[in-house]
């Protein structure tokens, strides 16, 4: 346990798990679109919908998305921001089932492309990222991320692992999944170092590969 | 100096580590945290000198009372008590007087959304910089003296982590409040000469004083009554400093106050533990305020 986990985070009040976790929650959809969203809905569970307003949540996730950091002053305002600069905004409570109790299904769009993360605030500013759209996930922002969707056949986790260990890069988790026998997989690598942008673009020319992205810590 | 074994994991441990090594709690953390980071000791003290300006900013941004909460329902209280302060109308006086003010105008900052420094939670962030800086006011300390303070709280809040959870949710407000309590207390009796052991006697005096509370924040927000207990949580902390620095020592050592403090924490019921469903949440005033929330959005 380090020092700076009780004293410390330094962030946006009132609540770790309310507003300092949902804005992280928003800065992993934001990595996770990839570029500008301009339009998301916020499906809230559980504690999260009944305490959203009073904890200021909508604002924290929006800030988020927006790219704002967790104690930047902008989040009070990130509401009326969000306005300036065109992302359009709703906020909806929802049951989302067997979930976490501060648990929310962003559902994103982007200029040319939409995503729906799922996500939880588990406490102490703690978060993870448990579903994008239809796949099972477990991001939780701390390490640098690698998601890659890609078409299931024998041979793309060896290459990519391959690939990692000759730059020298050390995973630090792994997990695949995948739709079916030979149809969509998604793998998720975190990292000790992060992977170069030219190592993601080089990926993304790969004929298997369908989306590569990476995730900076959060 | 000799170094500093860095897998303390209870505060008697910790104790141990300061005494052997013939330093404070403040050292001996300090060290831990180089241990623990591979970072040199100008890093590691200037990234605690960063959060205490942020407490002092969160502190004076307080004071001026011009934030209002989400609800509506906080704001301005801190702003009120300075004033009656300078007036001398205050009963407590001194430092604790100002101590109250500024745990109460971080804890409404920290309401209001503004910038803070968690401490050990965001909930309980108003308590240690009302006590570390209105000694530093009263006594006319230097900066590094806080930052050793800090260090010394430090210590207190991670020998209580590795034993027990700081989370209101887990084990009701004792486990927030009463830990930054216990966590100030000691980081006063250090920058006041204390030593180790009156350090953690300070702690474990005042953890003992809220063992048993209960987490029942109104309508679930971080507002009613958590603020107040900031403000309550910083005298309290001074008053279990003095009495550990005037040699009355606690017979508990903090560990077993940790220890009983799980123990009466996980007897607490689901209500008393930050649903908003028991304690003064569950009051008639409380969900009248709430109703009256809901129907205003």
């Amino acid at each position: 346990m380090d020092v700076f986990q009780v004293i410390g985070p330094v962030m946006i009040g009132p609540s770790s798990s309310h507003t300092a976790g949902a804005v992280r929650l928003g800065r992993l959809g934001r990595a996770i679109l990839v570029g500008e969203p301009r339009e998301a809905e916020f499906l809230l569970h559980g504690s999260f919908a009944r305490t959203y307003r009073g904890h200021g949540t909508d604002r924290a996730l929006v800030a988020g998305l927006l790219g704002f950091d967790v104690d930047d002053e902008r989040v009070r305002r990130a509401l009326d921001l969000a306005r300036e600069r065109g992302l359009k905004v709703s906020f909806e409570e929802r049951d989302l089932g067997e979930v976490h109790p501060n648990s929310v299904l962003m559902v994103i769009k982007g200029e040319d492309r939409g995503v729906k993360v799922l996500g939880s605030s588990l406490g102490g500013a703690q978060v993870v990222v448990t579903r994008i759209d239809d796949f099972a996930v477990e991001i939780t922002g701390q390490l640098p991320t690698l998601v890659a969707a890609y078409q299931d056949r024998p041979g793309v986790v060896a290459e990519v692992t391959a690939l990692l260990a000759d730059l020298g890069i050390n995973i630090a988790s792994m997990r695949v999944s995948r739709e079916g026998r030979g149809r969509r997989a998604l793998m998720i690598v975190e990292t000790d170092e992060p992977v170069p942008r030219e190592v993601i673009i080089g990926m993304r020319a790969w004929p298997v590969m369908e989306r590569v992205i990476t995730i900076d810590p959060v | 100096m000799t170094r500093c074994n860095c897998n303390w994991k209870t505060a008697s441990e910790l104790l141990a580590e300061a005494e052997k090594a013939c330093c404070s709690l403040a050292q001996a953390v300090v060290r831990y945290q180089i241990g623990l980071t591979g970072q040199d000791e100008g890093t590691v003290r200037r990234q605690m000198a960063e959060r205490l300006e942020v407490m002092k900013a969160a502190a004076a941004r307080g004071l001026k009372g011009d934030m209002v909460s989400p609800s509506g329902l906080i704001g301005g209280g801190a702003k009120l008590l300075e004033a009656a302060r300078r007036e001398g109308k205050s009963l407590s006086g001194g430092t604790t007087a100002r101590a109250i003010a500024l745990a109460m105008a971080v804890a409404e900052v920290n309401a209001c959304m503004g910038r803070i420094v968690a401490a050990p939670t965001a909930g309980s962030c108003g308590i240690l910089p009302g006590v570390l800086l209105s000694l530093q006011e009263e006594k006319g300390w230097r900066d590094d003296v806080l930052v050793d303070g800090l260090f010394t709280a430090a210590g207190v809040g991670i020998a209580v982590g590795k034993q027990a959870s700081l989370a209101g949710a887990a084990l009701g407000c004792q486990a927030e409040c009463g830990v930054a309590s216990a966590m100030a207390a000691a980081a006063a009796v250090e920058m006041a000469g204390g030593t180790p052991r009156q350090a953690l006697d300070a702690a474990a005096i005042a953890l003992k004083g809220w063992l048993g509370l209960v987490c029942d924040p109104v309508g679930g927000l971080v507002e009613i009554p958590c603020v107040k207990r900031n403000a309550i949580g910083a005298a309290h902390a001074l008053a279990a400093a003095d009495i550990a620095l005037a040699g009355v020592p606690s017979f508990i050592p903090l560990d077993e106050v940790v220890t009983a403090m799980v123990q009466v924490g996980r007897s607490m019921p689901p209500a008393l533990r930050e649903t908003g469903e028991g304690g003064v949440a569950a009051s008639p005033t409380a969900r009248a305020l709430m109703k009256g929330l809901l129907e205003r959005k």
